[in-house]
């Protein structure tokens, strides 16, 4: 048959690549179905969702199966002669009646779980997320302990804005600077919002998915059985680098945690004490080279050319080249009606000031002027 | 008529020559011809789009095109796909075939059937155009969720509503006109319970329309001053509320969908009694499914924002509300089987595209049902997952069905009878890669990849070459229906008058293949 010689002249080298991009990606641990996570919540929705899946399954054997069956059976070629039925009252009250009852069936569970999901009360822990066009802001706001997480530069090879190259990253896309460290077996309750667009705040091993939308409030929550490194995305288009914004939740014991946030404040305190000291022009360009490459390359491009007329250029801007102090207001308080955000939400003084002096003496600007972090300490 | 035929009188007997005709004509049928001939450009357009997407996404790593880029493309390929294929496709085949199947010389209103065609190509050049400008085009997503349509936007984006405008007032004439012609224009003896389903379900389609596309044009008008005038709709610095925005939108999106698969239900019913030789069976119940379709149509919006922050009343609502579509949409799959069911069945490539189109549209109501279930879709929505149910009921679904439709009634339109073999080749090739094509994006997304990312974790990669193989191998086939259009156009085995042995219907009993230029001058009688 021509068909299917056509066919195997099609597929044979298909196949052949397949199976030669398999054997060359020793990574193969693809996943079939969805996790069934390591909360209570995930385990309900997991269950909830094979139950439904089987329920289509059956449904699907049926109804496909009478259809084959009448393929194959009530043919011309066959000598089939069409019948004359084209009704049936009763036939067609118990096609509505069945599924009816099936889907009261899965409303039921389905309810149950709903009504658990939501319900955010009594928590043990209280964490605020924002997310920020492209990285999240973790505030634990019982502890005092605030800091930004953003794809980790290292799980990207060649920077924001640069070729991404997956080779030898084993979590490509999935590491972060900064994960959040919880506790396990503790109710924590996550409360989300944004400082620009809608983002989703996505772990799927936590069966928590909640938008973060500007200006109000959501709350979800997890209850985490196991310790472990549960990873996720950014799950609503918020702009160019949606793809780009990882999730890394580190799930510990009680006494783990708690040395985790005494590291955190000790770190905080010495970031804050760093802003009454004196620093060296070059020792803020050299710390500003890298404060930009995270926070600001990803608009205004690695070489400071931007992507006008969206991103401004820095290379030559009027901001960078003119008067410090707008310069320092734009940093620090973003510019309304644009994507350029308000930094002095997001990073230390230290690192406002680096990142001024860098943009004023780096990048193709030669202004030769520079900033103290306690000047900046001054201006919040 | 005698001796007093007037040039002008003599002129409305036939097509005027050259460019002209298309453009002034106010015939069914030439307009028809238009309609249809947009939508498979735009297919094409929206195809080469989508070509993009897979290339990036063939392998791990941004190897052809920026982020940015990227989200433009699967934008555009949205908009262009539901906007310019899918919907004018429907259009098109409502001009040809409505006043056939119902008797009537022509649509009701010919002047703006018309100009309601020729809106749309400078709807879709406009929105094309913003391609080529500085800042890029729109990359927000066919749902162009606010802020970042607004604050966040290119300046393009104002190119992008008033296109959404002009699309909006066609279907809206488009609409007006297909009412008024079904409750003005029938036979005498063509009753409302007469009426090919085809005509039913484009009746209520036509309902749909006007109920919701005006809510469309308000979402990008607030968009539009939220942008340029200083309100702040969907601004919560000054009052507003971004989440307003999504249910203002999806109250038009959700019945939208509806205004995509009705038509094709339409088609359906009427191809398979064709070739089961068996009379549809149930045929008032699948009025009544579809106009219960159209109603739920309206109650469920909010489906598509169970993790937006409703209340959990709110919530249980949507869900239950959602999950009842199952059944209307369950009584119109088993009213096709059983019309099946002991006929005397062919498979010429008509019913072999409906065949398909009953088998796959029920995978994707099956993911439809799953995702309406609302704490699962806490773990489905926004993924790939979503992505494969959508896909499976607007291309196996919507785009099966219109091509169903193109084989069902070109000899009719053309008196020339598509090349067979080269029809079953089609079904086959584009049956096979499509599912290739969608298929893993189930797995894709329960294995947890998110929508719209332009580059994505290892994990995924097998899945996503798979898909991207399928990908390119459906849309050559789809070029190959383009040579299969052309062919049959020129030339080909004439068509007999009926076409079909089962076939029933004005359009195949009372007229000639092909059908005349003006056909129905006089009222048919109707059994």
């Amino acid at each position: 048959m021509i068909s299917s010689r056509l066919l195997r002249r099609f597929f044979a080298p298909v196949l052949a690549f397949l199976s030669f991009i398999s054997m060359s990606s020793a990574h193969a641990d693809y996943e079939l179905n969805m996790t069934q996570g390591v909360t209570p919540i995930s385990h309900q929705i997991y269950d909830l969702h094979m139950i439904v899946l089987w329920i289509c399954v059956i449904i699907g054997i049926g109804v496909f199966g009478a259809m084959a069956y009448s393929i194959m059976k009530h043919r011309k070629s066959k000598g089939a002669v069409a019948a004359e039925f084209h009704e049936s009252t009763t036939v067609e009250i118990i096609w509505t009646l069945v599924p009816l009852a099936i889907l009261i069936a899965i409303a039921v569970p389905a309810t149950a779980t709903l009504i658990d999901l939501e319900d955010t009360s009594e928590a043990d822990i209280n964490i605020q997320v924002n997310g920020i066009q492209w990285k999240w802001r973790y505030n634990y706001i019982d502890e005092g302990v605030e800091f930004i997480s953003a794809l980790a530069e290292s799980s990207r090879t060649n920077g924001q804005s640069g070729v991404a190259d997956p080779t030898g990253n084993e979590n490509y896309l999935l590491e972060v600077d900064k994960p959040i460290v919880v506790p396990v077996k503790k109710k924590i309750r996550f409360l989300f919002t944004s400082d620009d667009v809608i983002h989703a705040w996505w772990v799927p091993e936590l069966a928590v998915k909640q938008d973060a939308v500007p200006g109000f409030i959501n709350d979800s929550w997890a209850y985490i059985e196991e310790p472990g490194v549960y990873r996720g995305q950014c799950a609503e288009l918020c702009g160019k680098d949606h793809g780009f914004m990882p999730i890394v939740v580190n799930a510990v014991s009680e006494q783990e945690y708690q040395e985790w946030l005494v590291a955190m404040k000790a770190e905080a305190a010495a970031v804050a004490a760093s802003a009454d000291k004196e620093f060296s022009m070059e020792e803020l360009v050299a710390k500003g080279e890298s404060v930009y490459a995270a926070n600001c390359a990803a608009c205004h491009g690695p070489t400071g050319a931007g992507v006008p007329p969206v991103f401004p250029a820095i290379t030559g801007s009027s901001v960078a080249t003119g008067d410090i102090s707008d310069h320092i207001d734009i940093i620090m308080n973003g510019k309304t009606g644009t994507a350029m955000q308000a930094f002095k939400t997001q990073i230390s003084d230290v690192d406002i000031a680096s990142v001024v002096t860098f943009q004023r003496n780096s990048l193709g600007n030669t202004v030769g002027d520079m900033v103290q972090p306690s000047k900046i300490k001054s201006l919040r | 008529m005698s001796t007093a035929t007037t040039h002008d009188e003599h002129h409305e007997h036939g097509p005027a020559t050259g460019l002209m005709r298309w453009v002034t004509t106010t015939n069914h049928k030439d307009i028809g011809t238009l309609y249809l001939w947009l939508s498979f450009i735009m297919l094409l357009t929206g195809g080469a789009m989508a070509m993009v997407i897979r290339a990036e996404l063939f392998q791990p790593g941004l190897q052809l095109v920026d982020p940015n880029f990227f989200n433009s493309m699967t934008t555009m390929h949205g908009l262009i796909m539901v906007f310019g294929a899918i919907m004018p496709a429907f259009v098109g085949l409502a001009n040809w075939l409505i006043p056939m199947m119902i008797g009537a010389p022509d649509m009701a209103l010919p002047r703006m059937n018309n100009w309601s065609f020729w809106i749309l190509p400078f709807a879709f050049t406009m929105l094309a155009s913003t391609l080529f400008m500085e800042g890029g085009a729109p990359a927000f997503g066919w749902t162009f969720y606010a802020p970042l349509s607004t604050t966040f936007a290119p300046d393009t984006t104002d190119f992008f509503i008033f296109a959404v405008h002009l699309m909006g007032i066609s279907s809206v004439m488009g609409a007006i006109n297909v009412i008024a012609t079904i409750l003005n224009m029938r036979a005498p003896g063509m009753t409302l319970m007469k009426m090919p389903l085809f005509v039913w379900t484009w009746l209520i389609t036509a309902y749909l329309l006007i109920a919701v596309m005006p809510v469309l044009a308000g979402a990008v008008t607030m968009m539009l001053t939220d942008r340029h005038f200083g309100t702040s709709f969907f601004d919560a610095a000054g009052g507003g509320d971004p989440v307003m925005f999504q249910h203002i939108f999806w109250f038009f999106g959700h019945p939208e969908v509806y205004i995509m698969i009705l038509p094709a239900f339409g088609i359906i019913s009427a191809i398979i009694p064709t070739f089961a030789r068996k009379p549809l069976f149930g045929y008032s119940s699948m009025v009544y499914a579809s106009a219960s379709i159209a109603i739920l149509s309206f109650m469920v919006w909010a489906h598509h924002m169970f993790t937006t922050g409703m209340p959990v009343a709110g919530e249980l609502y949507f869900m239950y509300a959602t999950i009842m579509i199952a059944v209307p949409t369950g009584v119109k799959i088993f009213n096709w089987v059983a019309t099946m069911w002991r006929g005397s069945m062919t498979f010429e490539t008509p019913m072999l595209w409906a065949l398909g189109f009953v088998v796959m549209f029920t995978i994707g109501g099956f993911s439809g049902l799953m995702l309406g279930v609302a704490p699962v879709d806490t773990q489905y929505h926004d993924t790939y997952f979503v992505v494969a149910h959508f896909h499976y009921v607007l291309v196996t679904g919507a785009l099966y069905s219109i091509i169903a439709a193109f084989y069902y009634w070109v000899p009719k339109w053309t008196g020339n009878m598509y090349d067979e073999k080269l029809g079953k080749i089609h079904f086959w090739w584009s049956t096979i890669s499509v599912n290739v094509l969608f298929f893993p994006q189930h797995f894709i997304g329960l294995a947890g990849m998110p929508r719209r990312i332009p580059d994505y974790a290892l994990q995924f990669a097998e899945f996503n070459m798979i898909s991207s193989i399928g990908g390119f191998a459906f849309g050559l086939a789809q070029v190959f229906f383009l040579y299969i259009v052309v062919k049959t156009i020129k030339g080909g085995e004439k068509a007999t008058d009926k076409v079909w042995e089962g076939a029933t219907g004005l359009e195949f009993e009372e007229l000639p293949s092909p059908a005349p230029y003006h056909s129905f001058d006089e009222a048919p009688a109707v059994k």
